[in-house]
């Protein structure tokens, strides 16, 4: 070890309002396992993004220094010819092509100016043996488990001589066996000379590999450290180690009620992944409360509010969900809907609105029926309900006649969640409420939700913003890999204390 | 009026402009034939078939779906209509049977898009194949089968009477103009006085005024022509109908909203607790509903069944749909677009016609009318304004 392969220098990197990179310095010995950690949104992804030639040279500021040269990358093609080969968390196979085509894909092995397919077949099959998989070369993607996928994927990035194998949280999606397998690999790998960068959360894997960790925070280094001084405190202490600001309205009158909703022993398995996506979650909610569900992205938060909310992606669940202390059978998000459930979800753009259409159409898109008299839509009565909505969450447009796609994140969410307080729910799932919107809006968001639990509503927050949850939550579920980790009370959590079941 | 305002508009009445083009450009060519009262009248009927198909196919492209199978399922029922008008089943009867087996061959497709999974393109595609068979099986024997119910045939080929018994006016189809054109200014006015109250954008007061003169204008002058000739013809009266049942539908109820949501949104929409395959369904059990009709009209105007009815009328729908503004990548779209875009391709036919261009021209022109026409939707909506 000592000599030094890769340097990112004064990296900066900044997108329209937000500066996702500030003066990052990074520096990857030759041969080592690296770990960058850090919260969700601290700029990991978006500095491995920079080195890939994702983001091409010049839309960054700052040096990429690789084997001493200064290196200007304009894609994905020309880092991989350097030697980068990075792995991102949702793989980038073709489900319905063979392995071996898979693992030659844009990279073909030719013959004059044919494919030569005996030689791929000959060559993927070594790459088999190096990743230690004993499939068949011709099976099919789709007929295997993500484990093995992730393992194709490494032998893919194996077969263009890799010297620097970057690992996105490689380890997100798969159970414990594959983990284990994947980690020693990784050993095994570094023992063959490959340099190894691997973002993760899991802390565990961390202590288990790593030679040296980098830990991120709000787009900056905060502390690199060498494996002797490694501890699990040292590093969460370094990953949240922020003041909470003061951007929490505080509540009036807290009144918490009786139990208000309730799963109990809910179970979900996601066939398209092949995967139990939930295991055994029991979470209350009660009237006027608000309840924080943290955990990092991908612990099976998002899935779970789907699976509650109509389950529409079809997960096979089992469980009992009981509203108001009455057992409720949900299969549309109609049923959750009549059951006085509302989801307000994590995408907007994808999940939550019809952009093409208008202010007032978004808003009342849920509860058109409550609008009906006689079989027609009663517009006149859909315009002062817009209007009402309008003024009292504040939405900054034009007039509710305009396209939903022109307004900011932050009035598109106000948009998002006006639509469900028109269905005038009893418990509000929030999927991540503010993300990707300004100070400004946030606190209006806060404003609202404190008025809406004071008028006895129950919320339910999902959200990867620590400060957020202990900000905002009466009590708070941190959820790990499906699973309900922990519960806290608002007032005796801290972020380490979250952190750390999160990262179990 | 600035620039932001004229491009808005052109988006909103660019194929009312073009259609004006059209008629003008033709009426100049062809020496004043083209808008001549019998020829407009002509123009009209023909266009009534696939103007109802071309209804049916503005829901179905608004939810990202296609419908191929339209012209053999229209083909096909117009041979049961006119096989069961032969054996002498009495005429409601037989309209009533016709549209409830089209309404029956929409749900099988709904079911197999909007529950089975599969791709519009090919279901209906199976689809075209089936009642196309099921078509030369009809026919084969006889040939083509003749309709001799005069009421029947006047679906196709008849106009409304004229109570008011005019000399050389068809008075009651001048009347009906008026009292549209009433209706519509009273419309409109309603519409922006509500519009400024709760300050939406509003078109220019000139530019407001200019729209009712327009537009009234050319009601009554469409009236006035085909007042010289035989007056409205039942074809007209049937396309209006349906377009005023489906516009109202469409914008006023909450199933027509629904079907907006779907196209603009799907995943939006199912976690709005909208049930997609519902509306799926329906869509689909609509459009073949339509065909149905369309396939009376069709025997009713042939006076007959035909072995080859039907061919090509879903390129000439899917074709209408499109030029009338339905956006290529769904959720946006009118019935009344719609069926300016349906006068349109049937103007340019028409139009060559008159003017003795061959088939193959024909074809190459509405083909280049039809890509312009997506062209500039594709154009006006990366604009952003």
């Amino acid at each position: 070890m000592g000599k030094t392969i890769l340097e990112m220098s004064h990296i900066t990197k900044e997108f329209p309002g937000v500066k996702a990179l500030d003066d990052v310095t990074f520096k990857v010995e030759e041969g080592e396992i690296h770990f960058l950690v850090g919260e969700n949104g601290a700029g990991k992804s978006t500095l491995m993004k920079v080195l890939s030639g994702v983001y091409p040279h010049g839309t960054y500021s700052g040096d990429i220094v690789l084997d001493g040269k200064v290196q200007q990358y304009n894609s994905i093609r020309d880092s991989e010819h350097a030697g980068l080969a990075i792995i991102y968390q949702e793989l980038a196979l073709v489900p319905d092509l063979s392995v071996y085509e898979n693992i030659y894909l844009g990279n073909e092995q030719r013959k004059g100016r044919l494919i030569d397919w005996n030689e791929t077949i000959r060559k993927a099959k070594l790459q088999l043996e190096k990743v230690g998989l004993d499939v068949d070369p011709s099976a099919k993607i789709r007929s295997l488990g993500v484990g093995k996928q992730q393992l194709i994927e490494i032998a893919k990035a194996l077969s263009k001589d890799v010297r620097l194998l970057i690992l996105d949280e490689p380890t997100a999606a798969l159970n414990e066996d594959d983990s284990d397998n994947l980690l020693n690999l990784i050993l095994e790998l570094k023992k063959q000379g490959v340099t190894c960068i691997m973002i993760s959360h899991k802390l565990k894997e961390v202590m288990k590999i790593a030679d040296t960790v980098t830990v991120l925070r709000d787009g900056k280094t905060v502390n690199t450290f060498g494996r002797a001084e490694l501890s699990e405190e040292l590093i969460i202490k370094n990953m949240v180690g922020r003041e909470i600001e003061n951007i929490y309205p505080k509540r009036q009158n807290k009144a918490i009620g009786d139990v208000r909703f309730e799963v109990k022993n809910w179970t979900a398995y996601d066939y398209s992944v092949s995967r139990q996506i939930l295991t055994d979650m029991n979470i209350n909610v009660r009237k006027g409360e608000i309840l924080g569900i943290a955990g990092l992205m991908g612990a099976g938060r998002t899935e779970f509010a789907l699976s509650v909310f109509g389950n529409p992606k079809h997960y096979k669940v089992s469980g009992e969900l009981f509203v108001d202390g009455k057992k409720t059978e949900i299969k549309h998000p109609l049923d959750a809907i009549k059951a006085g459930i509302a989801y307000v979800s994590e995408d907007r753009k994808k999940d939550g609105l019809i952009l093409d259409q208008d202010v007032k159409q978004n808003l009342s898109i849920a509860s058109l029926k409550e609008l009906v008299s006689r079989f027609v839509i009663n517009k006149n009565e859909e315009i002062r309900v817009a209007e009402e909505y309008r003024k009292n969450l504040k939405i900054k447009t034009p007039s509710i006649e305009s396209k939903v796609r022109k307004l900011s994140g932050g009035n598109q969410q106000k948009v998002s969640l006006g639509k469900w307080l028109l269905v005038d729910p009893d418990i509000l799932i929030l999927d991540e409420p503010t993300r990707g919107i300004d100070v400004g809006a946030k606190y209006e968001i806060y404003t609202i939700m404190n008025r809406l639990v004071e008028e006895g509503m129950s919320i339910i927050m999902i959200s990867s913003e620590l400060p957020e949850i202990l900000g905002m939550s009466d009590r708070i579920y941190v959820v790990c890999e499906g699973k309900i980790t922990g519960e806290v009370s608002g007032e005796e959590a801290t972020q380490e204390k979250i952190m750390k079941m999160a990262t179990v | 009026m600035n620039i932001r305002e004229l491009k808005q508009n052109a988006r909103d009445y660019g194929m009312y402009i073009a259609l004006m083009v059209i008629m003008v450009l033709f009426t100049i060519l062809s020496g004043g034939i083209f808008m001549s009262p019998r020829n407009l009248s002509n123009l009209f009927d023909q266009t009534g078939y696939v103007a109802v198909l071309a209804v049916g196919m503005t829901l179905v492209l608004i939810i990202k779906h296609i419908d191929l199978s339209v012209g053999f399922v229209a083909g096909f029922l117009g041979a049961i209509a006119a096989m069961l008008m032969r054996v002498g089943a009495p005429m409601p009867l037989v309209l009533l049977i016709t549209v409830a087996v089209g309404c029956l061959i929409g749900m099988y497709h709904g079911w197999l898009v909007a529950s089975m999974g599969v791709p519009s393109f090919v279901a209906s595609l199976a689809s075209m194949f089936i009642f196309r068979g099921a078509l030369l099986r009809i026919t084969e024997g006889s040939g083509t089968i003749i309709v001799n119910s005069k009421f029947f045939n006047a679906l196709g080929n008849g106009f409304i009477p004229d109570p008011f018994k005019g000399e050389n006016l068809h008075l009651l189809t001048l009347a009906i103009g008026v009292a549209a054109i009433a209706l519509f200014v009273v419309g409109e006015f309603r519409n922006r006085t509500q519009k400024k109250k709760y300050n939406f954008e509003t078109q220019t007061m000139d530019m407001f005024i200019g729209k009712l003169v327009f537009i009234s204008a050319l009601i009554l002058y469409f009236c006035w022509q085909l007042a010289q000739y035989n007056g409205i013809s039942w074809t007209v009266v049937i396309v209006i109908v349906v377009v005023a049942i489906y516009h109202f539908f469409m914008n006023n109820t909450v199933l027509g909203r629904h079907v907006y949501a779907v196209g603009g949104n799907s995943e939006a929409a199912e976690l709005s607790g909208i049930k997609v395959n519902a509306v799926t369904f329906f869509v689909f059990a609509s459009m073949s509903t339509l065909s149905a009709l369309a396939g009376i009209l069709y025997t009713a105007r042939l006076q007959s069944a035909t072995t080859t009815a039907g061919v090509g009328f879903e390129l000439d729908a899917i074709a209408s749909a499109y030029v009338g503004g339905v956006s290529a990548s769904g959720g946006v779209g009118k019935v009344t677009g719609t069926i300016i875009g349906a006068i349109v391709m049937s103007s340019l036919s028409n139009g060559m016609n008159l003017l003795g261009v061959g088939i193959s021209y024909q074809y190459i022109v509405r083909g280049l009318v039809l890509v312009a026409a997506v062209l500039f939707d594709v154009q006006s909506r990366r604009v952003k304004i």
